[in-house]
């Protein structure tokens, strides 16, 4: 059970620790894994009770990112996710359930605290900032994002929603409306779209960044000023798969201030839009490239279902890279009062992601949170 | 490549010529019955006759294919229409008391209608009192006097006005005013009562001076102009019309209370209180009034007496009749529809001594009829044109091009077979005027329109005129609870009144479950199948001659043992047993009957094949008609789907039911016939009211409208509907063989893809031996997001779709390239998508609903040919959405080609009946008694092109200007004619879409969120019973809701928005 480097590619060290009771106690393991077919996480966590022998005890599993950052195994996304990060090593680490130690997954959890036992032994011991405390995520991925910070007057926010099955409804509503406009002829009125109810507990409130009497300018690049409401009904209700809404805020407060420092994930944010979006958000963009995620399914003879491969393969990947943003009610300059966090469920772990999701945007203070 | 993915399609102008030269938008003409009558008129020089409707429009119809149209500016009901005989103009009344004179004028050898002139009432002190007795404010008749140059009008309050009509002013001067009347007339007549409004007036045919005048306290005075003094006075009853005999001498009257009296005008000076003759013709007990009398006279030395109204009030109050008395010939014509309007077809020249009507022609509410006098039993004429396409409400329609002469004369022999009077029928045509300059049509067009009493009827839409073919009934082959009630109510019937049912419309319905849901007709083969609401599928083969056999019966179970789940719905037919008689036509061979029966909503026939596939909401079979053997049988449903097993009579949502109800009650309304607009308005609006009320009893007047933003989930509703399927030879399991194949597409985006092993025929044989077919599932194909599958097609290597069966093999399109390379293009609400075969992989898509917010209602491939070079076509699949506009994509690389704004959106009923045809035509309700033509291609253009010839001077002075170039712009219902310039799609949508910025708005698009208009024909619309689908509904009462509360918005946001500017 207990190789090493058998296989070409495939190179893992499974770091494994085990706590019985109070006291500490630690195993460690190392074996491999064929990298390209990693299976699914159930067959994975079994492998790992079997390879503890520990095959009734419920745990945790977590890993060391390439940031160091001890994060969570416990589905399939992420658990493909961690090994695509394996570089070649794999450093896996494991909790007794009930013992385990929520706040210990996150942020710079293993480069900070260089010594990740004693941070486990003593979970407050020196921590210098208040520290996020995530619940356990049962399904990693990403909910919303700012996008296009710097392409966009400041006036407006572009926001995309990802919608994941049908666990959490979009939830808003839109409205008609009127704005006031500066045009050639002075000031006009105009007819615009609104955004007149937020569902409780839907998408759209959970983020935070989608408010009533928004002003909805565009549904994935393509403007609605002419629509009616029933088109732009229409139009986010097609898109909402993966449905990219630029708002004019009622609440202008909130808005970036560009001039600030942009470091971290407003800068990636830049490069990334770039790529993935036209800076005028032209409608003539190719309708291949908006959306990987609405494969269609074909099922064979055989009857296992499969997504649809475009025909022309596209070398590039055009995909807009997910931004991990957070919308917060309070604190100061990226300084988070952990008691005030409401926080969706943030990573990314899909597999059509190529990129780690930015964890370290928490920490640098050059942050795109202003109010 | 970044300069590559961002380049704008449009840019290139070659392609933005080839453009120019493939599409073009127009509305050619519209097919049918004119949709609420309210005038009529007839030239007997030109014979040439009018109609005008309640909303305005001003039709001329001559021989078939001489049609022309008119719309006037204002949405006013036309009250009165006379012709200026021999001259081509019409003078029309509307209700709003304004008068227009319309003229047929040439342009390029063709003739068009145009309005010239027209005059308002004065509206000064002294003319505007409407009740003085100068008041021009409310005319009630218009007579025209010498050859049409002048014409009086009289008024409700008694005076008689003259009008020169080249200028259409007002000859002062002349008034008649009742005062001047009076003097002529019997004190004690007098008794210091007014004379009442002008119920009629009437010229002499030989001496223009006399003008005889009735008023409807029913004083007669035929006045001399010349003198200015009353000739001979008759003092009569309660006048209702009035008609002078040709010679002078005699005059009729007819009255209120059913009486009519006719009056010797020879010599005698003092006034007359006695008629010669006065009956009661249904008396004696109370009759309702005679509206309308004429009397013709014949060299046989008797005359017609031809009268509308005067029924029995209590027995027959409620019919409409016409009663025509010939010596001691009476027959009273029965119509199911409101009598408008009706003349004679006779000699009109002064010289001939008599009048000798050749024919009678009523104008109904719903039809029009002409019946032939001068053949004994005055039988009816068919109407080469103006044929009631809703006799029964339109429950579908489909369209076949080029068909072939050989199927097309077998049609037509059989519907000649059906009609009485085959031979005769084009010759005793009255309406004769204008020739037809249009071409006689390269191809043949068919045109099959199923309706609710289980019929399809045939029409030959090749030409201008929409001409009845043949009509197929399949109520024959059910037994239905009403086919007794017929003879009851025949045997019921007395000798007295000798009633004669005329007419063809019938708005109800034996039995809804025999309504024809889905029509598919194989052209080669003659062979077609109609589907219907109970999920009966008939196939039927034309035979010419009558025969008498069995029709074998199958059902197909679609549930396939699904368990939980129960039909609530209606019962499935039930066909009568043993050999059948059934006339020369299309003959039942083969009845299938879906379980649970619900509505048919896709059918297709693969008659190379002997196949029929047909689809519910609850599944698809496949059906081997040969064999007579079912193939396959699938369920759709979703598990979560209990809606759909409910059936249509019990709907979970009450809301949907109360829109059901509320829409019923509207179409009665309709049928019954006497409705105003206001009162179609207010109806709607009551329906609106209440849907709303139901729907949330509460804060329907504090919120704003608003829509919810989420997506589609998989548990939708309905999701089984099978909404289309398809046959096709092409590559489904392997590249290297193709074989026959099957798809159908599902209401939540699955696509199912059988492989069929058919026996192939031996060589030279017609028919396939006789073995199993087999259908293995190939492929399925779920779109991911969901949207109804609208339309699937197979093209080719080349990209072009294949030709429908036996097509190829006939030499009749170009084989298709079978090597190899074969797409499907799958059509959804939202998205269309060409995907390779047989690996299924994306090729090209374009999601429509994401970028326009509009959803696909119909698609076709149609090939548009260029008009600038012979032999250059090019397929395109076009689309019409529920937005109303017709949009052009290029096959296979569904690029956006133009689009045109084609239907109001509010016109859900036009949109749902639209069918395109193969050349990039198209047609679509308007009404539900009219069909409007359109046409995509630039080339491929019906409309009409007719010449008149016309007797007048030219050279009139003329004051006015041009009220309206070009008729075709407008359309009579009032839809607005806008036309976007065929305009890249490609640029930014803002400006894309600027709807009427660089185009002429016509004038009927007002600016109000709901004029009158919309709510008139959104109301006539609903009643045919097209696929509307409940979510239709919802849009358009949302829509017109909507309207409303943005003006409420608007002022909400008013105030925030000031709040925004002080910051």
């Amino acid at each position: 059970m207990k190789k090493t480097r058998n296989l070409p590619h495939t190179c893992w060290q499974g770091c494994t620790r085990c706590q019985t009771g109070s006291e500490f106690g630690a195993e460690f393991r190392r074996f491999s894994l064929e990298r390209s077919k990693p299976g699914k996480f159930e067959e994975f966590y079994g492998l790992l009770q079997h390879v503890h022998k520990i095959p009734n005890v419920d745990v945790l599993v977590g890993y060391a990112d390439i940031h160091g950052d001890l994060l969570p195994i416990n589905n399939d996304d992420n658990y493909h996710k961690a090994v695509s990060t394996a570089n070649p090593l794999l450093r896996i680490f494991i909790q007794k359930k009930e013992e385990a130690d929520y706040s210990a997954f996150g942020t710079d959890t293993l480069i900070k605290k260089k010594n990740v036992l004693t941070n486990v032994l003593r979970p407050d011991n020196h921590r210098k900032k208040p520290h996020i405390v995530i619940s356990m995520p049962q399904d990693f991925r990403p909910v919303s994002s700012i996008i296009d910070v710097d392409i966009l007057p400041e006036t407006h926010r572009r926001v995309r929603l990802y919608k994941y099955g049908t666990e959490k409804p979009l939830g808003f509503y839109i409205r008609d409306g009127s704005s006031v406009r500066v045009t050639p002829h002075g000031l006009e009125k105009v007819p615009g779209i609104f955004i007149s109810r937020l569902v409780p507990g839907g998408l759209a409130q959970s983020t935070g960044l989608l408010a009533v009497n928004d002003e909805v300018l565009e549904v994935n690049g393509i403007e609605v000023s002419g629509k009616s409401l029933d088109q732009v009904t229409d139009m986010m209700i097609a898109n909402s798969r993966n449905l990219i809404i630029t708002v004019r805020p009622a609440n202008q407060r909130n808005n970036v201030v560009r001039n600030s420092r942009t470091s971290g994930s407003s800068g990636q944010s830049t490069d990334n839009s770039l790529l993935g979006y036209p800076q005028q958000a032209e409608p003539s963009f190719e309708p291949e490239d908006e959306d990987s995620d609405e494969d269609d399914i074909i099922i064979e003879g055989n009857g296992v279902p499969q997504q649809i491969p475009k025909a022309v393969p596209t070398t590039e990947s055009l995909e807009s890279l997910t931004q991990i943003e957070l919308n917060f009610e309070s604190g100061q300059n990226g300084f988070i009062p952990s008691n005030e966090v409401s926080l969706a469920p943030v990573a990314s772990g899909t597999g059509t992601e190529t990129r780690a999701p930015d964890q370290k945007l928490l920490e640098e203070d050059g942050t795109i949170i202003t109010l | 490549m970044m300069k590559f993915r961002f380049r704008r399609q449009g840019a290139d102008p070659q392609r933005e010529k080839l453009k120019q030269e493939l599409f073009a938008f127009n509305k050619t003409v519209e097919h049918g019955f004119p949709n609420q009558p309210s005038a009529l008129a007839f030239d007997p020089e030109l014979r040439i006759m009018a109609i005008g409707t309640r909303s305005g429009a001003v039709k001329i119809y001559g021989a078939p294919g001489v049609e022309f149209t008119g719309l006037h500016r204002d949405t006013a009901t036309v009250t009165q229409m006379h012709f200026l005989p021999g001259q081509g103009r019409l003078l029309t009344l509307l209700d709003d008391s304004s008068l227009h004179l319309w003229e047929i004028v040439h342009h390029n050898g063709c003739a068009h209608l145009e309005e010239a002139l027209s005059f308002q009432p004065p509206s000064r002190p002294g003319f505007d009192c409407a009740s003085g007795p100068l008041s021009l404010a409310r005319v009630t008749v218009v007579l025209l006097l010498a050859a049409g140059d002048l014409a009086a009008l009289g008024t409700e309050g008694g005076s008689v006005f003259f009008l020169d009509v080249p200028t259409l002013t007002l000859l002062e001067g002349q008034t008649l005013a009742p005062d001047d009347v009076l003097r002529s007339v019997p004190d004690d007549y007098r008794c210091g009562k007014a004379l009442g409004p002008v119920e009629s007036l009437q010229g002499h045919l030989r001496d223009p001076t006399k003008i005889l005048i009735g008023y409807s306290r029913g004083l007669l005075v035929i006045w001399n102009r010349a003198a200015q003094c009353a000739d001979r006075v008759f003092l009569g009853n309660q006048l209702e019309s009035l008609c002078w005999e040709r010679s002078g001498n005699t005059l009729v009257s007819s009255h209120s209370d059913g009486s009519y009296a006719v009056w010797s005008a020879g010599a005698g000076g003092s006034p007359v209180t006695q008629p010669t003759v006065a009956t009661t013709p249904y008396g004696p007990f109370p009759c309702k009034a005679i509206n309308k009398i004429l009397w013709r006279n014949c060299a046989s030395g008797d005359h017609f007496i031809i009268f509308s109204g005067g029924m029995p009030r209590a027995s027959y109050g409620d019919r409409h009749c016409v009663s025509v008395l010939r010596a001691e010939t009476l027959v009273t014509l029965d119509f199911t529809s409101r009598i408008i309007d009706f003349f004679t077809v006779h000699s009109t020249r002064p010289e001939d001594e008599f009048d000798e009507p050749q024919a009678l022609a009523v104008l109904l509410e719903e039809e029009l009829v002409v019946l032939d006098l001068q053949t004994p039993g005055w039988p009816a004429v068919p109407a080469p044109y103006l044929a009631p396409l809703h006799s029964s409400a339109i429950t579908c329609s489909a369209h076949v091009a080029n068909v072939p002469a050989k199927l097309w004369a077998r049609i037509v022999s059989a519907g000649e077979q059906q009609s009485p009077q085959p031979a005769s029928s084009a010759s005793s045509w009255p309406i004769t005027g204008g020739r037809n300059l249009a071409q006689e049509p390269s191809q043949r067009g068919l045109l099959l329109t199923g309706h609710e009493d289980g019929t399809v009827r045939f029409w030959d839409a090749s030409g201008v005129a929409l001409r009845p073919l043949y009509k197929l009934s399949t109520a024959g082959l059910f037994q239905t609870d009403c086919e007794h009630a017929d003879s009851l109510a025949q045997a019921a019937e007395d000798d007295w009144p000798p009633f004669r049912k005329v007419g063809c419309f019938d708005p109800y319905s034996d039995d809804p479950r025999l309504g024809v849901q889905k029509v598919a007709l194989c052209k080669y083969t003659a062979q077609m199948v109609v589907a219907g609401t109970a999920g009966q599928v008939l196939v039927l083969e034309l035979s010419d001659v009558p025969s008498e056999q069995a029709v074998s019966v199958a059902s197909v179970d679609l549930l396939q043992d699904r368990e939980g789940f129960t039909w609530k719905g209606h019962e499935r037919l039930s066909p009568r047993t043993g050999p059948l008689p059934w006339p020369a036509g299309f003959q039942p061979r083969v009845l299938v009957q879906c379980l649970p029966p619900a509505a048919v909503t896709a059918v297709t026939l693969h008659a190379e094949w002997s196949l029929v596939a047909f689809g519910t909401s609850h599944g698809f079979g496949l059906f081997d008609y040969q064999r007579k053997s079912p193939v396959l049988a699938r369920c759709t449903l979703h598990p979560n789907d209990s809606l759909a097993m409910e059936g249509p009579l019990s709907r979970v949502k009450s809301l949907k039911k109360s829109l059901r109800q509320s829409f019923r009650r509207i179409r009665k309304s309709r049928v019954s016939g006497k409705k105003r607009a206001a009162n179609a308005n207010s109806k709607l609006q009551e329906a609106n009211a209440q849907l709303a009320e139901q729907a949330c009893p509460h804060d329907v007047e504090m919120t704003p409208v608003q829509r919810r933003i989420e997506p589609r989930s998989a548990d939708d509703s309905l999701s089984g509907v099978v909404r289309c399927l398809y046959f096709a030879d092409t590559f489904l399991r392997d590249a290297a063989h193709h074989g026959p194949t099957m798809w159908a597409g599902t209401n939540s985006g699955s696509v199912f893809a059988y492989a069929l092993e058919v026996p192939a025929a031996a060589a030279g044989g017609e028919k396939r031996p006789e073995r199993a077919v087999e259908a293995v599932l190939g492929k399925e194909v779920q779109l991911m997001h969901r949207a109804p599958v609208v339309a699937i097609a197979v093209l080719d290597g080349r990209g072009r779709p294949l030709p429908e069966p036996y097509e190829a093999s006939r030499d009749l399109a170009q084989a298709p390239d079978m090597q190899g390379g074969h797409a499907v293009l799958i059509a959804s609400e939202e998205q269309f998508k060409v995907f390779t075969l047989p690996k299924v992989s994306a090729k090209t898509k374009f999601k429509l609903t994401a970028h326009e917010g509009c959803r696909v209602r119909k698609v076709a491939l149609a090939t548009f040919a260029s008009v600038a070079c012979e032999d250059y076509a090019e397929t395109c699949l076009a689309c019409l959405t529920n937005l109303g506009d017709v949009h052009v994509f290029s096959v296979p690389g569904l690029r956006p080609q133009v689009h045109y704004s084609c239907i109001r959106k509010e016109d859900i009923s036009g949109i749902a009946s639209c069918v395109f045809t193969r050349h990039g035509q198209g047609f679509y309700l308007i009404s539900p008694s009219e069909f409007e033509r359109f046409s995509l291609s630039a080339r491929n253009i019906t409309e009409p092109l007719c010449s008149l010839d016309i007797s007048w001077p030219r050279d009139t002075t003329r004051t006015s200007h041009r009220l309206r170039e070009s008729p075709k712009l407008s359309q009579a219902n009032g839809t607005p004619g806008v036309v976007l310039a065929p305009g890249s799609r490609d640029g930014s949508p803002g400006p894309a879409r600027s709807k009427g910025a660089d185009t002429p708005e016509p004038p009927e698009a007002t600016l109000s969120p709901m004029s009158i208009d919309s709510a008139t024909s959104a109301d006539t619309t609903l009643d045919t019973t097209g696929d509307v689908t409940v979510e239709d509904v919802k849009d358009f009462l949302g829509s017109s809701e909507e309207s409303e509360k943005n003006l409420r918005n608007l002022a909400e946001d008013e105030a925030r928005a000031c709040a925004v500017l002080i910051k």
